[in-house]
């Protein structure tokens, strides 16, 4: 469904703090944020959830862990265990000292590349994905405010000139 | 201005007397023959179990290696209440040179953050007088043979010990007591000067003194670094002479340091809760929870790298360092592990959880009891061997250097304000905010 919104374009991350915070307050919805940089307190400016992928990664982490564990064990212990230079290896535990690097770099290859993926995929980044910049100034020295239109365009506009705002658009945008 | 408080002042004095009556208990209980010992070792019979009979059938043999056994059993026995007053005042003393070292670095580094727990820093530091002169006389009394903490101090013992004759040149009593008392005075002058810099910088009316720690800081940590290493060669690896190990001296360095950080955020935590450090907030404890977060693993990492490069290679020549400590020392040396890494790695690790100032401080209890074990592992196995026994001689000098230590450095911050007025960075530091 096709729906108006109203972009309004920042030239200092300065104003645009401010303008979100006064946004914020009047109680409208802010669609989207663009930034050529990240502006710090941003998010918290915006109210966004606090982010969860280092719990993510602290769980792909432990899968990384039981990997190794289990690897080393069956390969070294239980399926061919034999004696090689003199290293014992008649349970995980006696011979565990050899083991441990190999379960530190799984625990951080798989905490690290996982979380990346999770990354990718929370925030919808692929190669060959279409740009989905509004305004190609906003990646170079421009920011841009997005809100939803709802039979408010003249408050809206009235409200985002007050902020600030070097330049206000209307456009039509295609939900995803 | 922060005043000692009376509580507070009553309970480390409580603490002093409690301990030193301990401590004297200790001394008095020691063996002072062959047969005292003997009987000593006999009636644990039935605590220590198998361990305790063993010892007793090599007792009965009664061939010609019977005496210098007894010998050696009863030198053990008269060591334990001297190990644990070494291993106590140490751990205190390296607590002190732990925060000395990170205040220096904090200085070198120009860090904006710390600026506001300088003075609580050198309040820490203060006990590294009082601290060190009391390690210095524990060591001048084991080269006066008061004690067999030092098995290379003993000329019969080197007579007979080729190693021992080899390594003569660099451990000998004299050179030892030389480089105890340079670096002992090395670092009592910068803690001394660099204090005297920081509050004369208060009163001053431009940065030089401030540029002028910042110099000596630097300075200081090329004396530190490499003092701390042959310091940690002569006072801990030296009462296992035949032993050595490279990375020993970067291992003790995490182990100081962390516990001086903990030491920082504890005190910083205490005063807060005061309310005599208005203007830190929790991102400075965040702060210092990372840093305790993340050396905890950095002594993990030395702790392991010691211990599997000896662990796989396995020459016999190095490898009974650690055969000693998992056949007699089971629990504490693996104990310690869990108590120095994995209790912190989970309970730091969550970043809310390190604005949490009694969690801080609950991890904070563990990791110092965790890396008072960890001096305790590497002095008691040679010199009491597999008599150790974590009781009044142990809990009594810890008692003893605890109530010393809260008493010292909680008199020396009640003797500067606690908050620097003139540093350049106070007031960076005072906004800091993660």
């Amino acid at each position: 469904m096709a729906s108006k919104v109203i972009q309004a374009f920042y030239n200092d991350d300065d104003v645009l703090m401010h303008a979100v915070k006064k946004v914020k307050a009047a109680k409208h919805h802010i669609e989207e944020v663009y930034c050529p940089f990240p502006v710090h307190g941003l998010d918290k400016a915006m109210g966004l959830a606090p982010t969860r992928i280092a719990i993510t990664s602290f769980l792909y982490g432990c899968v990384g862990l039981t990997v190794a564990v289990v690897m080393m064990n069956y390969i070294m212990i239980e399926d061919w265990p034999q004696d090689i230079g003199g290293k014992p290896s008649f349970s995980y535990l006696e011979n565990m000292p050899a083991f441990v690097p190999i379960m530190f770099e799984l625990t951080v290859f798989f905490a690290a590349h996982l979380m990346v993926i999770t990354f990718y995929l929370r925030s919808r980044l692929w190669p060959f994905k279409k740009a989905e910049n509004p305004d190609v100034r906003t990646t170079d020295d421009h920011f841009l405010m997005e809100i939803e239109i709802h039979d408010n365009e003249q408050e809206l506009k009235d409200l985002l000139a007050d902020t600030g705002a070097v330049e206000i658009n209307i456009s039509e945008k295609n939900s995803h | 201005m922060y005043t000692f408080s009376n509580r507070l002042k009553i309970g480390s004095i409580i603490l002093m007397a409690v301990g030193l009556l301990g401590i004297i208990g200790g001394f008095v209980m020691a063996p002072g023959t062959v047969e005292e010992a003997k009987a000593m070792v006999a009636s644990h019979d039935g605590g220590h179990g198998e361990s305790a009979d063993a010892h007793a059938a090599v007792v009965e043999h009664g061939d010609g290696h019977d005496a210098a056994h007894d010998e050696h059993l009863l030198h053990q026995l008269q060591n334990k209440p001297w190990a644990a007053l070494y291993v106590a005042a140490f751990f205190f003393m390296m607590i002190a040179l732990g925060v000395l070292a990170f205040y220096a670095i904090q200085r070198a580094a120009q860090a904006g953050w710390s600026p506001l727990l300088f003075r609580v820093m050198e309040g820490i530091t203060a006990y590294l007088v009082p601290g060190g002169i009391i390690v210095f006389v524990i060591l001048l009394l084991s080269v006066l043979h008061m004690n067999h903490l030092f098995v290379w101090m003993d000329s019969d013992v080197v007579a007979h010990d080729a190693l021992l004759q080899g390594k003569s040149g660099y451990l000998n009593p004299t050179f030892f007591l030389i480089r105890a008392a340079v670096f002992l005075g090395g670092w009592i002058a910068y803690r001394e000067y660099s204090r005297k810099l920081s509050l004369q910088q208060d009163e001053s009316s431009d940065n030089s003194k401030f540029v002028l720690n910042f110099r000596i800081s630097a300075a200081f940590l090329v004396f530190y670094l490499i003092s701390e290493s042959i310091m940690s060669w002569d006072w801990i690896m030296s009462v296992d002479p035949h032993w050595f190990s490279t990375l020993f001296g970067w291992y003790i360095f995490a182990s100081m340091f962390v516990s001086g950080i903990t030491v920082i955020a504890m005190v910083t935590i205490y005063l807060k809760s005061k309310g005599l450090l208005p203007d830190v907030n929790d991102s400075h404890i965040h702060d210092l929870a990372k840093f305790m977060f993340g050396i905890s693993i950095f002594w993990t990492y030395l702790w392991f790298s010691q211990f599997m490069l000896i662990w796989y290679s396995n020459i016999p020549e190095e490898v009974t360092y650690y055969v000693t400590r998992i056949e007699d020392y089971k629990l504490p040396f693996f104990g310690m592990i869990a108590m120095n890494f994995v209790f912190p790695l989970l309970l730091l690790m969550n970043s809310d959880f390190k604005r949490v100032n009694w969690f801080v401080v609950l991890a904070g209890i563990v990791i110092l009891a965790g890396h008072y074990l960890d001096i305790f592992n590497a002095i008691m196995p040679a010199t009491v061997g597999d008599q150790w026994y974590i009781g009044l001689s142990e809990i009594s000098s810890v008692l003893f250097f605890a109530g010393f230590f809260i008493f010292w450095v909680f008199r020396a911050l009640a003797t500067a304000p606690l908050q620097p007025k003139r540093n350049p960075f106070i007031e960076e530091s005072k906004h800091f905010h993660y």
